[in-house]
């Protein structure tokens, strides 16, 4: 094989040399999942703050003079983005997948080592320009996180100013910063896989990251649009989404502008936006179950197609989210279908779930307390989902709570789950060091009961009718009194569970000085993270020799096997080869037999 | 030893050989900006078929822009050729890269004819979709004038770098051409009878 030209490989020596290079500056894929992760976990607390303090108000309205009107549209607004982009999809992407795919198909780091450092620092200040927001003239933008125009760039909305001024210019940026690390996370699993590591043999957190990247790559691009003519609309007075309107009493300049342009825009990247988070998750989690169970994952390649079609149904499926604002019974038709066609590849990895753990070997470790709980939530979130995807059903639902608690459990929580899972599993391979377990069992069963013990009810006030995005409820004589005690009830939850995710990061910095050493490989995992020299992984992640792979990530519990497992890089004649690669192998030496 | 000095060592998997990431990372980017664009022509149509756009006439310097742009292309296309063939490939490169610079500083004069003839950004969408559109083109041409010029910076003009310049170059001219037949073809009443709203 040719060598490369020696610029060339100037573009690949980046081994850190200061402090500064190594943690700061640093391309190395291992820090900037951490670097990226550190940022939306603190992000993210910020978030749960915010959701404390609308909580507050809905439990206890009138008692807490600070929370204003205004104040509740701005908590309900940021906590709705900061949790779904700012956290969720930077975890997923920057933080998980930053640390995984190279690790998982063998590669020394991502192929463009300087752009994925950019692509954090992007992030990074998104992350600025939006917490900024809270300190702009007039406050953050109030206009709920799916920035409906007119009203969210006009007088009577807060943040109508400076605030969705800086939302759009975060979200811009943002975009910006996923489409750099998108670029590399999709050609670091198309070019640099190791040798052996073939697209399916590759796990399915590494599938689930890579198809939901794929979906970024195509969706952001439609709110990147929407949120370029929604500014100009602000800014320059252009009427792309405004149409003409009076506004405290005077007439706008608008003219014409379609908001349902904007709609159809913003839920052309939101619905994908929903299997940008839930796909990683449910690669992650089908990992977690297999190591956890000490069992293959039934159906890989069933699991990898469904995570595939998943992803190519979620771009026909985004006008659920627009029932009400009135189209064509036809139009809606075709979207309730597409919607319900989605549920059986996710049926299917729900199954298949389901059938891993049957007779397998079950370890209630934390990170698999997390799964298990992952899967009961998206089942109960998906089931709700199939009421909401029926026109019918949604038409009076879709302004309650009802939809409030379908989305957190769906959406919400379940990825969150994961979240804390994956974290739990791969903190030994990323710190050196095992969290401690009495502290994750305490955080895992507070955080678990406390999200059924808040969103249950909810489903109860929502088919009340209790209305959502209200400030207060006060005159609405169909709401009985029990409805305002559930209330405060939740809302004393969600203080509970929100004070528990203290356990959680106080358990994360605890341990990484303090912590148990962690063994390299704690769980007896047989995917290629859990295989590198070094525990943590040094820069370059696999010494002088690159790892060669014989099997799938799934070899447990294989009869005859001295271990029940057998790393994806133990020499062939290990055994465990996947059931598709045995047959190849069999076929072939059929033939070899019979010539 | 050193991990660079690993990394340097390494020998490469055919899919790891010089360029070949760039190509598929390329190929990944131009399906974004694609995305991008596509749907920017979907909102152009949907506005459009409100009642209160006006279909504007578009300035002849277009026709020259696109000019430019088809010159920009044959040239970097021969030179990645040549460079190809280990003949010296600078000149068509620069000379590429310059028309890609004239067709940008085209597009200004094609903006400064349609505001002399009174097509503002704000009051008939054909005129802001008209602005917002060319001037994203305009950007995407420019990052490529960027790696345009960081690839002139390297020493060798490496055949493969070349040819992703020129990659590039042809997307932006087809990008340009779909966006110039959107923008001449769909006029209001169109635009209205693809939406139904007349």
């Amino acid at each position: 094989m040719a060598n490369p030209a020696p610029d060339d490989h100037d573009e690949e020596l980046h081994e850190p040399t200061s402090f500064i290079t190594k943690y700061v500056w640093s391309q190395d894929h291992k820090v900037i999942a951490v670097q990226y992760a550190s940022t939306a976990i603190v992000v993210g607390l910020v978030g749960v703050l915010l959701s404390n303090l609308m909580r507050l108000q809905i439990g206890f309205p009138g008692q807490f003079a600070f929370i204003t009107p205004e104040r509740y549209y701005q908590f309900v607004t940021m906590h709705g983005m900061i949790m779904v982009i700012y956290l969720l999809t930077a975890l997923f992407l920057g933080g998980f997948g930053n640390y995984l795919i190279p690790l998982m198909v063998g590669a020394r780091d991502m192929v463009f080592p300087y752009m994925n450092m950019l692509s954090f620092w992007v992030y990074l200040l998104s992350v600025i320009v939006l917490m900024a927001s809270f300190f702009a003239p007039g406050g953050p933008t109030g206009a709920g996180w799916t920035l409906y125009p007119p009203q969210a760039i006009l007088p009577g909305t807060p943040g109508h100013d400076w605030g969705i001024i800086l939302m759009l210019v975060s979200l811009l940026i943002f975009i910006v910063a996923t489409t750099m690390g998108g670029l590399n996370y999709v050609t670091t699993v198309l070019q640099a896989r190791c040798e052996g590591m073939t697209l399916l043999r590759m796990p399915l957190s590494v599938w689930g990251i890579f198809t939901a990247t794929v979906l970024a790559l195509l969706a952001f691009p439609a709110l990147f649009v929407s949120g370029i003519m929604m500014l100009l609309d602000k800014t320059l007075g252009t009427s792309f989404f405004m149409p003409a309107l009076v506004s405290m009493g005077q007439q706008t300049g608008y003219k014409g502008g379609s908001p349902l342009l904007f709609q159809h825009l913003f839920w052309f990247f939101g619905h994908p936006e929903v299997y940008i988070v839930a796909l990683p998750a449910f690669g992650i989690v089908s990992d977690l179950i297999s190591v956890h169970a000490r069992k293959a994952i039934f159906g890989y390649r069933m699991m990898v197609w469904a995570i595939v079609i998943i992803g190519a149904l979620s771009f026909v499926v985004w006008a659920h989210h627009m029932f009400v604002s009135g189209m064509n019974p036809w139009f809606g038709f075709f979207f309730a279908t597409s919607t319900l066609i989605i549920a059986v590849p996710t049926a299917i990895k729900v199954y298949n779930w389901v059938l891993t753990l049957w007779r397998g070997d079950i370890h209630l470790s934390v990170p698999m307390l997390f799964t298990l709980a992952f899967i009961l939530t998206f089942l109960a979130g998906g089931l709700t989902g199939l009421f909401l995807g029926n026109v019918s059903v949604d038409i009076p639902l879709s302004g309650t709570y009802f939809v409030v608690a379908h989305f957190h459990m769906v959406m919400g929580v379940a990825p969150l789950l994961v979240v804390f899972g994956a974290i739990y599993h791969w903190f030994p391979k990323i710190s050196g060091h095992m969290l401690d377990d009495r502290l994750g069992q305490l955080h895992f069963w507070v955080t678990f009961l406390g999200t059924y013990l808040i969103y249950f009810p909810m489903h109860y006030l929502g088919v009340l009718g209790m209305p959502r995005r209200y400030y207060n409820f006060d005159g609405y004589k169909f709401i009985p009194q029990s409805a305002h005690q559930l209330n405060t009830f939740i809302t004393v939850v969600a203080l509970v569970v929100g004070a528990a995710q203290l356990i959680f990061v106080f358990n994360l910095v605890w341990s990484v000085f303090r912590g148990r050493k962690a063994e390299a490989n704690p769980w007896r995992a047989a995917s290629l993270e859990w295989f590198t020299p070094q525990t943590p992984p040094v820069h370059g992640n696999w010494g002088p020799h690159m790892p060669v792979v014989h099997r799938w990530a799934y070899a447990y519990s294989v009869p005859g096997a001295p271990e029940d497992f057998i790393p994806q890089n133990a020499p062939p004649g290990a055994g465990g080869i996947e059931p598709e690669g045995e047959s190849h192998v069999s076929s072939t030496a059929a033939r070899g037999a019979a010539t | 030893m050193s991990a660079s000095a690993l990394l340097a060592t390494t020998p490469l998997h055919p899919r790891q050989q010089p360029g070949a990431a760039a190509s598929v990372a390329l190929w990944v980017f131009m399906g974004v900006a694609t995305a991008l664009f596509s749907l920017f022509a979907v909102a152009y149509v949907m506005r459009l078929s409100a009642n209160d756009a006006t279909a504007i006439a578009l300035p002849w310097q277009l026709w020259l822009s696109t000019a430019w742009l088809v010159a920009g292309s044959v040239l970097l296309q021969q030179a990645a050729w040549r460079a190809h063939r280990g003949l010296t490939s600078r000149a068509a490169m620069l000379a590429g890269g310059a028309c890609a610079l004239a067709f940008v500083a085209n597009q200004a004069w094609a903006w400064q004819a349609l505001l002399g003839a009174r097509v503002s950004f704000i009051g008939n969408p054909a005129g802001s979709f008209f602005y917002v559109l060319t001037a994203l083109h305009a950007l995407h041409v420019a990052g490529g004038l960027v790696a345009w010029a960081w690839v002139q910076r390297s020493s060798d003009l490496a055949a493969w770098r070349v040819t992703l310049c020129a990659r590039y170059w042809h997307f932006l001219l087809l990008v340009w051409v779909a966006l110039f037949i959107v923008l001449s073809v769909i006029d209001p009443e169109l635009a209205a009878r693809i939406c139904g709203s007349r």
